[in-house]
Formats: structure tokens, sequence, C-alpha cells
């Protein structure tokens, strides 16, 4: 079996692998949705997206295998990392749940990711920033892909309008972990590689309230509950979806298209 | 006489997208240079997006087109910036799109879906002119197509389905 790689823990790589992390994990989940999504249409839509993702979840990867600089590619990075080396947010990894939840997790991360996008395009580090202004455009298209299904799902049904607020009321709590900035943040800020999360709370959160607001969706209230996926500690989903992308690199060593 | 990057640039207009085989990568306003640095020639890429399946067979594409003009070795270069934009797609590439059944983007403006950062609810796409008997009675019915660049939608006239390639 192929052995797991360890990656440095300098603080510009980690920047990166919580964007690349990010993206990879919540593109896993979408494209879960293959064949089962409600309509062909969006099947379709999420499959698309998830590609998106998979495209700039692989920029990121390599970029930041190239600043650590041990010579560690894409597919190492993304296939040979052990559970507590991965830096996405909790929110990413919960399971898919009904299309609903999907919607809902969809908002909250194309808003959070159009939103850093839209600061990475200003990076430091011009290949962060090249990258930043090709996934912005593609990040625009998720949110207000999501957000239009949200309003339709939210002034649905009463079924859909329920399962709506119901998925709203789960996901929420994890938003949190997304501003919660820390020495990562504080480095990638003073070396102008990117903004610290926290920064990007506000816009946020203001978009997000308009997007309920349209919804006919009242903003849950705060609760002091933070998830710590991005310093590698996990929920108990996270080994499952593991298993399932890395059996074949562990099995396979170096197995290519 | 033709130079060598002259012959090769002909050379790419024979290779084409794999998903979208009606244009030739310099339709799609991909190839953004060719260098000849003497030894060998530098291809410039721009992909179109960031998970584009089709972007390892394009550089392949483009590589063995230049080794089979005779003009080779030959390398490929990704770049990023600035992004790949539908505005690049020649003039002769959206005719071809046209007639291959896909309405072609128009120009992107700051108010167009893609290139605007404001949440717009219920918005009502653009009317587009229907590939196949021209009407503009047309609805959308997807921003997502069958690839990451088309969006779905279909004629209210003649019934047919076709797809947009968006404007990003």
């Amino acid at each position: 079996m192929q052995p797991s790689i360890r990656i440095a823990d300098a603080p510009a790589v980690q920047y990166l692998l919580r964007i690349g992390d990010t993206a990879l994990i919540l593109a896993q989940r979408l494209g879960e949705w293959t064949g089962h999504a409600p309509v062909l249409e969006e099947d379709i839509a999420l499959a698309n997206m998830a590609l998106d993702l998979i495209g700039q979840c692989r920029a990121v990867l390599t970029h930041a295998g190239a600043l650590e600089g041990a010579g560690h590619d894409e597919d190492q990075l993304a296939f040979l990392r052990e559970e507590r080396d991965y830096r996405n947010v909790t929110l990413v990894e919960l399971p898919r749940g009904d299309f609903a939840f999907t919607v809902v997790r969809n908002t909250m991360m194309a808003t959070f990711f159009k939103l850093l996008w839209e600061r990475l395009g200003e990076s430091s580090d011009k290949e962060l920033a090249a990258i930043a202004g090709k996934a912005v455009k593609e990040a625009r298209y998720h949110q207000q892909h999501a957000a239009d299904w949200l309003v339709r799902l939210a002034g649905g049904t009463q079924e859909s309008r329920r399962r709506s607020e119901q998925a709203l009321a789960e996901l929420w709590p994890y938003h949190a972990e997304l501003f919660a900035s820390d020495a990562v943040d504080e480095h990638a800020a003073s070396t102008r590689l990117g903004p610290r999360w926290s920064e990007l709370q506000e816009p946020w959160s203001a978009e997000m309230a308009q997007i309920l607001q349209e919804a006919g969706l009242a903003m849950p209230a705060t609760v002091p509950f933070l998830s710590t996926g991005k310093r590698g500690v996990h929920s108990e989903h996270m080994g499952f979806i593991l298993a399932e992308m890395q059996h074949l690199q562990r099995a396979y060593p170096g197995g290519v298209w | 006489m033709v130079t060598r990057t002259e012959r090769a640039w002909q050379a790419l207009d024979g290779v084409l997208d794999p998903e979208v085989p009606a244009l030739s990568v310099r339709d799609l306003g991909i190839v953004r240079d060719v260098i000849d640095h003497g030894a060998e020639l530098e291809v410039v890429l721009t992909p179109t997006y960031s998970g584009c399946p089709a972007t390892e067979a394009i550089e392949q594409g483009v590589l063995a087109a230049i080794e089979a003009e005779g003009l080779g070795p030959a390398r490929a270069t990704l770049r990023r910036a600035p992004a790949w934009t539908t505005d690049w797609i020649s003039d002769d590439g959206k005719r071809k799109l046209r007639e291959y059944g896909i309405a072609p983007p128009h120009t992107v403006t700051p108010a167009q879906a893609g290139a605007q950062s404001v949440l717009v609810f219920r918005r009502k796409p653009e009317a587009l002119a229907c590939p196949h008997c021209g009407s503009t009675h047309t609805e959308r019915l997807s921003p997502f197509g069958s690839t990451a660049c088309k969006a779905l939608w279909r004629c209210l006239d003649c019934r047919e389905p076709f797809e947009h390639f968006k404007p990003i």
C-alpha cells in the first residue's frame, strides 16, 4: 500500500491547503449527486459545479506543492495525506443530506468562495491571483444558481420550505469556522497572500441576509459552537470520504488516467 | 517566406476542441502565443474553465499537430492570467458555433451572468436567437449544460432544444 505523505507546516502552504481542501471535499460531496439529483438539469448542474471546484482545487494544490518545495504534486496532496492533515472546514464534509441541505450548503459556500476569490485576485502571489481571476467567475455562477434554488425551495411547497428551514438550522452553526482567524490568517494578511478569513464575515453575512430575505427565511441565531476542520480535527464523516477518495491511489500507487 | 511560427499557427487551425468540435483552438482564443525559441516552439495556452476536462487533450492535440507539420519539438505552457473570456472567441468562431447549433456568447458586460457580483433574483436572461430557426422566442432551461461552458435553452417556436455558450 502507498504510504502517507506529510506536508510542511509553513503558514502559506497551510493557507492554500485550506482553500484547496475545502474545494476538494465540497466537490466530492456534490459529485455524490451524479445520477441522484431530483431533476436531470440539476444532476448536470451539480456535476458541473463539482468539476469547477475540482479544477480550482487542482490548481491550488499544485501551487501549494510548489510553494512547499518538497516535490509533492496535486495527486499526492489530494490522495496521500492522513485525515489530520486535511485543512478543509467541517461544513463541507457533512453528508450531502437531501436536496435542500445541498442547496443551503452550496449557497453558503459559493457566497464564501466568491468573496474569497475576489480578494485573492489581489494576492501578492501572482499564481494565486491568476487562479482566483478565473475561479471568481465560476463562483458567481454557483452562487446565483444556489441562491435561486433556495428562493425557489423556500417559496415552494410546505415540504420544500420545511426542509429548507431544517437544512439552514443544521448547517448554520458550522459557518463560524469559516471566519475564525488564526496565525495562518495573520501570516497571509501580513504577506498580502490573501485576506484574513474573518474579514469576509461582514460581506458574507450581508449577502446571506439578502438571499434569506428574498427566500423569506429568518437568519438563524448565532450559537457558541466552533468546528475545527481547518486545524485537522474533523467530524466522524471525514474518514469515510477519504476512504472512498483514496482507496485507488493507496491500492495502486501512482496510478494515473 | 512563411516563418516557423506562422506555420505553427496554421497547424493549430486544424486542432479542434474535443468538446465543441466545430471550433479550432484558435477560434476559441485559447492559444495566446506561439514563441520560437530556436531549439523548440512554445505554445502558450489559457484554459477556458478551471475544471475543463479537455485541457489535457487540447495540449496533446496542439503538440501532435505541430509535430505532424515537422515543426517540433514543441512544448505547451499554461498562462492563467488574464483569465480566458468568451470575448476571445473569434467572429468566425461565433459563426461556426451558430451553424453547429450552439447560440454563441454575446460580448461580456459587467451586467451579465458570470461577470456580475450582485445577486439578481428571478432575472430573465436576455432573449437569445435560436440557432436553428432564428426566433428570439426562446427560454432558458438551466444555466448548466452538457459542459461547464454551456447553458440549456429551448426554442418556443421550432420547439428544438439548443445550447448557449455562456458569456464569461
